[in-house]
């Protein structure tokens, strides 16, 4: 194999590698490994030519891997079996051979493919991916033409095409007319985030709390933030219990909330991640006159639609609001429903703890007190709990996590006779020192209990608090007992890759904002900026057009600048090559002076005399020192005079 | 004119090796670049005529070693021999001082005989005895090697061929040549008549001319420009080294000076870079020379500017 061809066939081999390495994350894993191993026989095969596939057993792999993609998505349409087929077809392509035609379609098909990758996930990091790729690819096709040129120079001229290309691309991105809805997703994709809470829990039946260090919210503060053991961002309220499971129950919806909010405002801007259910998740307790929100009876905030795609939510919040101190009796009452059996132990326990006390207050101390000196355990990995899970953890296992917590405290209550529920959402969070935006994880979700206690209202009690102080004042990684494996990320010495995380969520949050976010109310927002108040689509239409035409002339002008800041000489030269060439006799790229007179003599006899003197001349005046002026000038004018018949 | 002096050297020399223009012509762009030629043919097609018609006809003193398996360092530096008479040793010197010597067959010698000639050549002096002995000047050395793959021969290993600027191959001749060598009169008493046309001095003021030649910034750039391109060559198991860069550019003056010009164009390095490159660069694959027809494909493989 030629060097050349070889290295034309490495670019292209890095561009498929680079575009069909992040499909993986999604296309099944029997095609990822066939993807692998034929871009791995494909760089074996550049070196051993024997290491190749025969053309049968392409066609054969073709077919098959076609009736697999059938198989295994049940049919061809949509973006999943396209994908998978496209991805296969690639690095079968790469099998075909090395003439430029193949290098082109597999350069196309890389090209549709690194597009692709926007169809499942558009985080900065992909983009990035995807630019490497295309960059890639780009230098495939160049290299076709740029044969002789070494490695550094084709990746040059590649990312100065790209270069070229940024321009238009920001023009297309700010002008072009926006539709609302999220910038890349299919109509059945977006929707397909979810979230780390649900509408229901059964402490006990998990044994792994996985945690996922997803974003679930950033949440941005107009002044100072909230110290962590005061952020409790309130999510589904559950109040359903069967004896297992807690469940939410449909609240009544409300333009204003069901209390009189109070005291010191805090005002910050919500960035929620799709999470599909219309819960927002804030801090309690929500001040009245939001925007865009519905109240819930339970105090939960509502968007007005399904958070299908990131929104960005502009929240107040007055935590010192005293709530639901006139709460209904039905309200009540199911909060203090519990199932007919079940549990005795902690039966049992609520009634000697209810025991010569007069207030719900006494009993409330008493349980939390009972949490506090209990000994218990806060741990990620619990032991299963078969049939009574409130007993179970509260005397056997005396070991879990927040849910296990919550349940048992609610039903403790609820059995001493004390109305009580479970609030789900999230705690804490980081403050992300780079930009001082706090991020919320999914591993930060909670749940905590709310008790009811006459005259004061639904007052905000956290059993796992009692138990485990640490888990709430410093964080997960201190409340998990020594020996436990913790997450990589909570470990002392990734300190670096902490700070690091925190760079890229920042950066993150920038791309998230500006580049995803860039929906119809910002691209107006920016228009207006510029004094484009009533932008329809025609205008928009026409700005993109003089804009690109603009950009067209500058590139032009440029182009013609570097022309002309060529050497008079090589002008002249240039001109004298070009004139021979029109009459079917091109100078190649190696050949010297002297050597192309000799053969254009050769073909114009006539005119030997005329063309051996040109051709000296310019020998002379390019090689032999410092060209006079008036010499070069004399040069071009014997050029431009030149016939060739 | 220091060229003229060339001209009339290769019209000499042309008259009695017949067909051989270009050949002659890099053997004397090798002597005036101050270098040494290596030239590799099977027996019999006159490299030996080669180095006498030079040596003849330019006036230089000339030796001729024959290498042999058996022949000693000191067979071509000398020996000091102990006098009676005066009660001391005297250098008696050997055949390498002389301006002008043909080493034949060199790879039949040993390796050790073999880098004695080659030390000698590199550093234009020899060490015997502890004695620094200066060799004369001009001094040139022609060393002729049989291919490779002849029985009994010791190749000369990548650094020692390094030493020669250049390495031509002479090959048959051609049809009209060879006919007028059957019908002809003896080489070599032909050559015992010719005298001297040009004199030693004259090939050091080539040498000195060549050396004063114009080379425009440009020109290097180019030279440049193809030296890269054999290190960037996947298939050579490495590139031209600078000491080679620089045999290259001086061999492309002594070329634009034989052509009679003030300075060198791109044609000029063309041309001697086959005969520069073609012993210093090997393939990957197997470790042999590169071939020609490659070397060609280098030289059209980067564009001029």
């Amino acid at each position: 194999m030629k060097a050349e061809a070889r290295r034309t066939a490495l670019w292209l081999l890095g561009a498929a590698a680079l575009t069909v390495a992040p499909h993986a994350l999604h296309l099944p894993a029997w095609l990822s490994a066939l993807c692998a191993a034929l871009l791995a026989i494909r760089g074996i095969g550049l070196w051993h030519p024997r290491a190749r596939l025969p053309r049968l057993a392409v066609l054969v792999l073709a077919l098959t891997g076609a009736v697999a993609v059938k198989l295994h998505f049940g049919h061809f349409f949509g973006k999943d079996p396209g994908i998978a087929l496209l991805a296969a077809l690639l690095c079968l392509k790469l099998m075909e051979g090395d003439s430029a035609r193949d290098v082109r379609a597999a350069v196309l098909l890389c090209f549709f493919l690194q597009l692709g990758l926007f169809f499942y996930n558009q985080t900065m990091g992909i983009a990035l991916l995807a630019l490497g790729g295309t960059l890639l690819a780009t230098v495939a096709l160049l290299s076709l033409h740029l044969v002789a040129a070494p490695p550094a120079m084709q990746l040059r001229t590649g990312a100065l095409l790209l270069g070229q290309a940024l321009p238009f691309m920001l023009v297309l991105f700010i002008l072009f007319p926006r539709v609302q809805g999220p910038l890349w997703g299919l109509p059945a994709d977006a929707y397909s985030a979810v979230s780390g809470l649900s509408d229901s829990m059964s402490p006990g039946t998990i044994s792994q709390l996985s945690l996922s260090d997803a974003i679930a919210f950033r949440a941005e503060f107009a002044g100072e933030p909230p110290p962590a053991a005061q952020r409790y961002w309130r999510g589904p309220v559950l109040n359903d219990f069967d004896g297992r499971s807690w469940r939410a129950r449909r609240p009544a919806l409300a333009g204003e909330p069901a209390y009189t909010p109070s005291g010191p405002t805090l005002a910050y801007r919500l960035t929620l991640e799709a999470h599909n259910p219309r819960w927002l998740l804030a801090l309690d307790y929500a001040d009245r006159g939001l925007s865009g929100v519905r109240y819930a009876s339970d105090f939960q905030l509502l968007a007005e639609q399904p958070v299908r795609s990131r929104s960005r939510f502009d929240l107040r919040s007055r935590p010192d609001s005293l709530v639901g101190r006139q709460e209904s009796t039905a309200t009540l009452t199911a909060a203090l429903a519990l199932p007919a059996t079940g549990n005795p132990r902690a039966r049992a326990l609520a009634a000697e703890l209810a025991a010569g006390t007069d207030s719900p207050r006494a009993v409330l101390e008493r349980t939390v007190a009972h949490f506090r000196g209990g000994a218990y355990a806060y741990t990620l990995s619990p032991q299963l709990l078969a049939g009574d899970s409130v007993d179970g953890f509260l005397f056997d296992s005396r070991e879990g996590f927040c849910e296990h917590f919550a349940s048992a405290f609610v039903f403790l209550m609820r059995a001493a006779g004390v109305p009580a529920r479970v609030v789900t959402g999230y705690q804490g969070g980081q403050i992300n020192p780079v930009d001082g935006v706090l991020v919320v994880r999914q591993s930060d979700a909670h749940a905590w209990a709310e008790v009811w206690l006459p005259g004061e209202g639904w007052q905000r009690v956290d059993p796992t608090a009692a138990a485990v102080p640490q888990r709430i004042e410093a964080g997960l990684g201190d409340a998990i007992r020594a020996g436990d494996p913790r997450p990589l990320l909570m470990r002392p010495q990734f300190s670096w890759l902490v700070q690091f995380r925190h760079r890229w969520e920042a950066i993150s949050n920038h791309w998230n904002q500006w580049v995803l976010g860039y929906n119809p109310d910002r691209q107006r927002e920016l228009l207006a900026g510029l004094g484009l108040a009533q932008a329809d689509w025609r205008t928009l239409g026409v700005m993109m057009s003089a804009a690109a035409a603009l950009l067209f002339a500058a590139l032009l002008g440029w182009a013609y600048r570097q022309h002309r800041r060529q050497d008079p000489l090589d002008r002249a030269w240039a001109a004298f090559c070009r004139k021979s060439a029109s009459r079917g006799l091109p100078r190649q790229p190696w050949e010297g002076p002297l050597d192309y007179g000799r053969r254009l003599v050769h073909a114009f006899p006539g005119q030997a005399a005329e063309l051996e003197r040109i051709a000296q001349q310019y020998a002379q005046l390019r090689y032999r020192g410092p060209a006079g002026r008036s010499d070069v000038r004399a040069l071009s004018e014997r050029i431009r005079r030149l016939k060739l018949r | 004119m220091p060229h003229q002096h060339a001209t009339r050297l290769l019209e000499a020399a042309g008259q009695i090796i017949l067909g051989k223009e270009h050949e002659l012509r890099l053997a004397l762009t090798c002597v005036v670049a101050r270098g040494h030629l290596l030239i590799e043919d099977v027996p019999g097609v006159g490299k030996t005529t080669l180095a006498h018609v030079i040596a003849r006809l330019s006036g230089l003193q000339f030796q001729r070693i024959q290498f042999t398996s058996d022949l000693l360092p000191a067979d071509i530096i000398g020996v000091s021999v102990f006098e009676r008479e005066n009660g001391a040793f005297r250098f008696h010197p050997g055949p390498v001082f002389a301006q002008l010597i043909l080493a034949d067959e060199i790879n039949r010698a040993t390796p050790k005989t073999q880098s004695a000639l080659l030390e000698a050549m590199e550093e234009h002096q020899v060490t015997a005895d502890g004695q620094t002995l200066a060799l004369p000047d001009p001094f040139f050395v022609i060393a002729t090697q049989n291919p490779a793959y002849q029985i009994g021969t010791f190749p000369l290993p990548e650094s020692q061929l390094d030493r020669f600027l250049m390495r031509i191959r002479l090959g048959y001749p051609d049809r009209g040549a060879e006919r007028a060598l059957l019908m002809g009169e003896d080489r070599r008493s032909l050559l015992e008549r010719r005298e001297a046309v040009i004199s030693p001095q004259h090939l050091l003021d080539l040498q000195r001319a060549a050396r004063a030649l114009t080379v425009t910034d440009r020109l290097v750039d180019y030279l440049h420009a193809l030296v890269a391109a054999t290190r960037h060559d996947a298939e050579l198991s490495g590139g031209l080294s600078p000491r080679a860069g620089l045999a290259l550019l001086s061999a492309a003056r002594a070329w634009a000076l034989i052509e009679g010009r003030d300075h060198v164009l791109p044609e000029d390095v063309q041309t001697v870079f086959p005969h520069v490159a073609g012993h210093r660069l090997h393939l990957a694959a197997d470790g042999r020379p590169v071939p020609p027809e490659m070397l060609r494909r280098m030289v059209e493989g980067v564009a001029l500017v």
